[in-house]
């Protein structure tokens, strides 16, 4: 009785997300693998067993490893890139210069404009067609006399292609992972700074032996982000150049061969496996921070 | 008989006929509920007074489209002032969007009353998953046989079933070109076959234009489909699309390599991201010619404000003189649809010379019938409105705009295009659009 008057509020509470997970994420999750093994092809849902044909032919489908490649490289250059400038920007930010409220918005707002947005930016900046058409970035670095930097973007050979996207989705994401790196650095204690200058550190080495090695949780959680919102980035890749080879992602070739072939099935398939794509980055992270709560 | 007498005996209507649709009216809203069951649909046309609600969905919402259905809707209203209109567009390019939503609205049972899809194998998996009812009553009913030429009447039957009505034809096999540049490269006019457009290409190259412009993969589809055609010759081209034709067969790889060729003097590496950008170095005069259907000529004359034949100018694509690539847009009768009567009112009316000369004006297509009033077709649309009508033109069904291949195949021709406008290997593509055939008959 006691215990059911301790618990029973709580587990009320929490009743509704518990169902709407449960159906909405758990429930759809299985659905969809459901019809990754079936034969649902067609307007009308079928869902005939055939065991794992749809990934076997997947993986036979030059369509679908090239955008694996794709998704790979772009994950590379875009996780890498972003945490390198966010961090950089952070530590800049943090020697608290003048005008610092400033700047940190300045590189935040890229993240409130929609990828849509953002792909149609930089897919004007990164034209490369020529003459009367010339726009964006070639046209700034003709116009300066640096045509040699001019160059085809994300219409260059692979894997370049791919990279300039990683590009702009990196220009919209680094003011976010600065603004955690920056809250990771000013939670650090101004005791255990002055400790270390006391003890005759420069300040260089006070960053690199005191503040960095508090900021792994941070860099974890930063990885975590970044590497799901590439795996599933769809919207940019979509507005900036869609059904293009060179820069096609598994989740833009799903959509694909979903609605415009009806292939179900085969779209189910690629869902899934982008799934455990994700779920082999995230399950070893939750795995590691409940680890790390339970041992405080 | 055509809308306009049916209406017209409403009109007339005396006493006893009315007192007869008002009870057909309560038997129809009594039965309402399993009226529509799987084909037990009574195939005649609806009596007594239009009443309820009329949903028709697309994805017409841009300019010109989006116009020529209203006027379309605007007319129906007229006819039926007491029916609730309700226009449900899903914006998109080529409607890929409205497509995910009525997917899922079909897969779910709540179709619309009527909806748009490409006339022709498009509409296939809607009648192999029996979302459509089979309208040749209606056909048959209207004399809809003997005013829609038969090249087209014969890509729209399945099995002895006919599931859309046409409203409109666009043709895919046109050359755009700016006169202007033409002339600066000393060229007197567009080229009759590809082989000529190589050479032009030279000259035009030598004077610093871009013989061609491409934009994304489905524009590249439709250059494809149309060095086919050029190349082919109507036969073997229908041929591609029924298993006729051979697509490993030597004559067949020309072709493809004739289209590798023409690409190869194309701004492919610049290829714009729609097809608007991609005419614009053409108006822009840095590029000579763009294939492209009819679609385009919205856009030359009214956003570009050019006038036909000075600024741009069009003919039928190289090779194809006398054949005509067409496209059209349909609307359907799914099954179970809720209000069954008022959809094949709309039905009537999209099939009646009426209907079609008050949307098509507007939306810059003609008539699929072959009965149009050719005083509103002026200007760039007396070429094709001729061509359509006449009997010595071949007729042949587009690629790229759902005529000729369903959907499930089209998908695997778009991931094989992909492919070979990258490598240019002609007989990969070839052998993995054979092999997609066979693949998707199932």
């Amino acid at each position: 009785m006691y215990r059911l008057r301790r618990w029973g509020p709580a587990i009320l509470l929490i009743a509704p997300s518990l169902v709407l997970i449960g159906v909405f994420v758990y429930g759809f999750l299985g659905w969809n693998l459901t019809v990754s093994l079936s034969d649902w092809q067609g307007l009308r849902p079928s869902y005939d067993y055939v065991g794992f044909e749809n990934y076997a032919r997947l993986a036979d489908d030059g369509r679908f490893t090239n955008s694996v490649g794709n998704i790979i490289v772009f994950t590379l250059v875009f996780v890498g890139g972003a945490l390198f400038v966010g961090f950089f920007l952070a530590y800049l930010l943090e020697r608290r210069i003048r005008g610092d409220g400033f700047f940190r918005a300045i590189f935040l707002f890229p993240m409130a404009i929609s990828l849509i947005a953002v792909a149609i930016i930089w897919r004007w900046l990164m034209n490369n067609a020529t003459g009367g058409q010339q726009t964006g970035l070639n046209r700034l670095f003709s116009a300066i006399g640096l045509d040699f930097l001019a160059n085809d973007w994300f219409k260059a050979d692979q894997p370049f292609a791919v990279m300039a996207v990683a590009i702009a989705a990196g220009w919209a994401l680094s003011g976010y992972i600065m603004a955690l790196f920056l809250a990771g650095m000013r939670g650090v204690s101004d005791d255990l700074r002055e400790a270390a200058r006391v003890d005759g550190a420069s300040e260089w080495r006070v960053f690199w032996h005191v503040v960095t090695p508090m900021l792994l949780a941070v860099l974890m959680s930063a990885v975590v982000i970044l590497v799901h919102i590439s795996f599933k980035t769809f919207d940019l890749i979509f507005a900036m150049d869609s059904e293009s080879r060179l820069i096609e992602t598994p989740a833009i070739y799903m959509w694909f061969t979903t609605f415009d072939a009806f292939n179900f099935n085969r779209g189910a398939a690629i869902a899934t496996l982008l799934m455990v794509g994700v779920s082999a980055v995230i399950v070893p992270y939750i795995w590691y921070s409940m680890r790390a709560e339970r041992r405080k | 008989m055509t809308t306009m007498s049916w209406r017209q005996r409403n009109r007339g209507a005396i006493a006893p006929v009315a007192l007869a649709a008002a009870a057909s009216l309560v038997l129809a809203a009594c039965g309402g509920d399993d009226d529509g069951g799987d084909g037990e649909a009574a195939e005649e046309l609806p009596t007594g007074e239009a009443s309820g609600e009329f949903e028709f969905f697309s994805w017409w919402t841009g300019g010109g489209d989006s116009e020529g259905k209203e006027a379309l809707l605007e007319l129906y209203q007229d006819q039926y002032p007491d029916v609730e209109v309700v226009d449900a567009a899903v914006a998109g390019g080529a409607g890929t969007n409205a497509q995910a939503v009525l997917a899922s609205r079909l897969g779910s049972g709540e179709p619309p009353d009527s909806y748009q899809r490409h006339a022709g194998a498009e509409l296939l998996s809607d009648i192999q998953d029996e979302f459509v009812e089979d309208i040749s009553w209606l056909f048959e009913e209207e004399g809809w046989m003997e005013v829609y030429p038969e090249a087209l009447l014969d890509q729209i039957t399945v099995d002895g079933g006919i599931y859309s009505v046409p409203v409109n034809i666009h043709r895919s096999n046109l050359i755009w070109w700016n006169p202007a540049v033409l002339q600066e490269a000393g060229i007197d006019g567009p080229p009759g076959s590809w082989d000529e457009f190589l050479t032009q290409a030279e000259a035009l190259e030598g004077a610093g234009k871009t013989a061609l412009t491409v934009g994304p993969l489905w524009t590249q589809q439709h250059l494809l489909e149309n060095v086919l055609l050029g190349e082919l010759g109507p036969d073997v081209y229908a041929g591609l699309w029924t298993g006729e034709t051979d697509w490993e067969s030597q004559e067949v790889i020309a072709a493809l390599d004739m289209f590798t060729q023409v690409l190869e003097h194309s701004n492919i590496g610049q290829a714009a991201a729609d097809w608007q950008p991609a005419i614009d170095p053409i108006v822009d005069g840095d590029a000579a010619y763009n294939v492209m259907g009819d679609w385009a000529w919205a856009y030359f004359e009214t956003v570009q404000g050019l006038a036909f034949e000075d600024g741009y100018n069009v003919t039928a694509s190289p090779g194809t003189e006398g054949m005509f690539n067409w496209l059209s847009d349909s609307f359907t009768l799914p099954i179970d649809a809720p209000n069954r009567d008022n959809a094949i009112r709309w039905l009537q009316l999209a099939g009646s010379q009426e209907g079609q000369d008050t949307f098509n004006p507007v939306k810059g297509s003609i008539p699929a019938r072959t009965d149009g009033d050719a005083s509103l077709y002026t200007g760039y649309f007396e070429m094709p409105l001729e061509d359509w009508t006449s009997d010595d033109v071949a007729k042949v069904g587009s690629l790229a705009h759902g005529t000729v291949a369903d959907s499930a195949w089209k998908g695997e021709i778009d991931s094989a295009l992909q492919e070979f406008v990258g490598s240019g290997d002609s007989a990969a593509f070839a052998a993995a659009v054979a092999q997609s055939y066979e693949d998707t008959r199932e």
